[in-house]
Formats: structure tokens, sequence, C-alpha cells
């Protein structure tokens, strides 16, 4: 009898530490470069601007059995925001819109991560940008995942989100006109597993 | 205003060195005036998009001008500055720094503009290539010099031209007349009674 509990102890201790070995850790492929934050704001409700952050850095968390314990932390330096235009970006990167000198960096850090029967996830977190913090949603849709050519693990996914330039007292913006309040983001991460 | 010689000669600047600095001036006045303006216009302001352009294209006409006549300078000797040795140092220090700030300025402009690896327009006349090589962000650095540079360039052709006009009313010498191309006071008709007996 004590023998048993002893062994179901034992036993539980396994699946715990299994379970805490589940959750791999990734690190966001931003060597190689298979990571892009881009974002899409319409000039006069006439046409989209693309843009993109040519540096960032981040990590998750993925867990296929409890994808609840998903955990992603992202960092942006705001100044190296590029939309194919120097003198835009740099009207962009002024006090008058990003202030990349008060504000160099922007941060999401993950609260929840919300699977859905169809494989499409939400992902929860706090999104900071010119020192103003918000809860955000991302709509995240897994895009593959496996071993890599080159000996490694990799796992990708795609994720789309929508923010409101005036809730991030970028007051400017609004010269822009009403069509350019909403910036669509769109995401493609992929991580590179870390033993 | 018989003789206009191309050349100068020790008493006063040739047709070349004329051309060249009353064609600038101007351009630099408007230049400076012109980009004070149109960093505060609205997005939305008629001229937003077409202030930067003009500034850009007299920008490029400055920097060609730029180069010949530096080069001019050099070859043709320049008139005697006139005025009392401490004057005659600051004059001459004043206006090297003067070409060197426009030298500056035209570059770092040049530089904000072509950041991208675009080219730089003269209206639809011409295009100046972007450098082969671009550094990342460089219109930020290029645009502090741009800055810096302008304004000092700006106080200093104020110094300058306020120079030029205590030489003439206040010294009366022949400072002024010499870059105006007017004839030397000895034979204008605003001569003073002493001079006439030379």
């Amino acid at each position: 009898m004590y023998g048993k509990s002893l062994a179901f102890i034992a036993l539980a201790l396994t699946l715990n530490l299994a379970s805490a070995q589940a959750a791999e850790h990734y690190v966001i492929d931003t060597k190689g470069m298979h990571a892009f934050i881009t974002f899409r704001i319409q000039h006069l409700g006439f046409s989209w601007l693309e843009g993109r952050f040519n540096r960032f850095r981040g990590e998750f968390d993925y867990d296929e059995e409890n994808p609840s314990a998903n955990r992603v932390e992202v960092e942006i330096d705001v100044a190296s925001l590029d939309t194919n235009h120097a003198e835009r970006d740099k009207h962009l990167r002024s006090a008058r819109f990003f202030d990349v000198k008060r504000y160099p960096k922007a941060t999401f850090v993950s609260k929840r991560w919300e699977e859905h029967d169809d494989g499409t996830a939400t992902l929860r977190g706090t999104f900071t940008l010119r020192g103003v913090s918000r809860e955000i949603e991302i709509a995240v849709t897994p895009v593959g995942g496996g071993k890599d050519p080159w000996g490694g693990f990799r796992r990708g996914f795609e994720g789309r989100t929508v923010l409101d330039l005036p809730d991030y007292r970028m007051k400017e913006a609004k010269i822009l006109g009403p069509a350019a309040e909403k910036v669509h983001i769109w995401l493609s991460i992929e991580g590179v597993r870390k033993p | 205003m018989i003789q206009t010689p191309l050349h100068n000669d020790p008493r006063r600047y040739g047709l070349v060195a004329r051309l060249f600095h009353w064609s600038m001036a101007p351009l630099v006045l408007v230049l400076f005036l012109l980009g004070l303006y149109m960093v505060t216009l609205d997005y939305t302001h008629p001229w937003y998009q077409s202030a930067p352009e003009l500034h850009r294209s007299l920008g490029v006409l400055t920097g060609l001008l730029l180069v010949p006549r530096w080069l001019w300078r050099q070859l043709d000797p320049l008139p005697a500055i006139e005025g009392r040795r401490r004057e005659r140092v600051v004059a001459l220090s004043t206006h090297r720094l003067l070409y060197l700030l426009l030298a500056l300025t035209v570059t770092s402009g040049y530089l904000i503009a072509t950041a991208d690896g675009r080219p730089l327009a003269l209206f639809d006349l011409l295009e100046i290539p972007a450098l082969p090589v671009t550094l990342e962000n460089q219109e930020e650095p290029a645009g502090s010099v741009h800055r810096w540079a302008a304004y000092t360039l700006a106080a200093l052709s104020v110094l300058h031209a306020l120079a030029a006009l205590k030489h003439h009313f206040i010294d009366r010498d022949a400072t002024l007349r010499r870059m105006l191309g007017t004839p030397p006071r000895h034979l204008s008709t605003r001569q003073e009674p002493t001079t006439s007996e030379e």
C-alpha cells in the first residue's frame, strides 16, 4: 500500500515533469529573418501604405498539450520602421508620431492564449507603444512546424490585429485623416526551438 | 559698366565671380526661408508636396553652382580685401566658412533626399544619382547637420551682408561696389570733392 502510493507519487512527479518539459521554448528567428512585423495604413482612403519594423527580437513557449501555457514576448526597435521612403520614415520617427527618442522600444507581453476548435487561437497581451500600454488581441493561425533541413526544429505562426492610433496618443496621426486611424498589423513569426 | 571683364582685377570682382555671387545669394535666401516654412506645413496643405520639391530642386541648383564657383575662386586671384588687418582676417575667414557651410548644407540635403538610394531631381531636367552606399537611417544625422549648417549659414550671411553695408556706408570704401560691378568711386557721379584731386 505504502509502496503503491510511493509509485503513484513517482508517476505523478514524472508526469508533472513531462508536462513541464512539453512546453517548448523558441527564439524568434530574427537572425535568419524568418519573421516579419508589418503594418498597413490607408493613404487618404485611396490606397494602402505598407511598412515594417526591421529590428526586433522575441521568444515564445509553445505547449501542444496545454496551449493555455503558451507565452510570447517581443521587443521592437521602433526607430527601425521602414516604409521605403526616408523622408517619411524620418517624419514618422519624430515627436509628431512615434517619438522614438523618448520611446525607443515597443513591447508585447502575452497574458493568455485561447485555443479554438479549428486550430486557430486568440492571443491576448499587453502592447506598449509610446509609453502607452493597452490590452490587445491577436488572431493567431499556426502555419507549420517540424524539423528543418539543418538539424533544428522550427514552428511558425501568422498573426493579425488592428490598432487604433489615437489610443497611443499619436495625436498628429489625425492630420492623416480618418481613414488612417486604424493600423492593420500582420505578423509572421518563426521560432527556432532551444533545448 | 562699359567694360565688364570676366576676370577679377585687384580692385573689383569680374563678371564670372559677380554672376556666381548674385545668383547664389537669392537662391540661398529663398532656400532658407522655404526650408523653414515647408516643415511647418500641414499634411493637407496644397503646398505640402510642392514646397519640398522646389526646395530640393533649388538645392541641387545651388550645389551645381557651388562647385564651379569654388573652382573659379581657386583659379582667379581675388581682389584685395579692404579694411584693417583684423577686418581682413575676419572677412576672409567668413568667406571661407560660408563656402564650407554651403558645401555642408548642400551635401547633407543631398544625403537626406537620397537616403533610400533613389536619385534626386533638378525639376524635370536632371537626376542626381544616390551614392552607391547608404547608411541605415542616414536621413537622421544628415537632417541634424542640414539644420545646424543652414542656421549657421543664415547667421553668417547676415553678418556678411551687414559688413558689406558697413563698408559701403560707414567706411565708404569700394567693398560693396566692386561686387556690384559699379565703377570705382573716382569715376562715379556720387564722388566726394576731396577724392577728385587724386
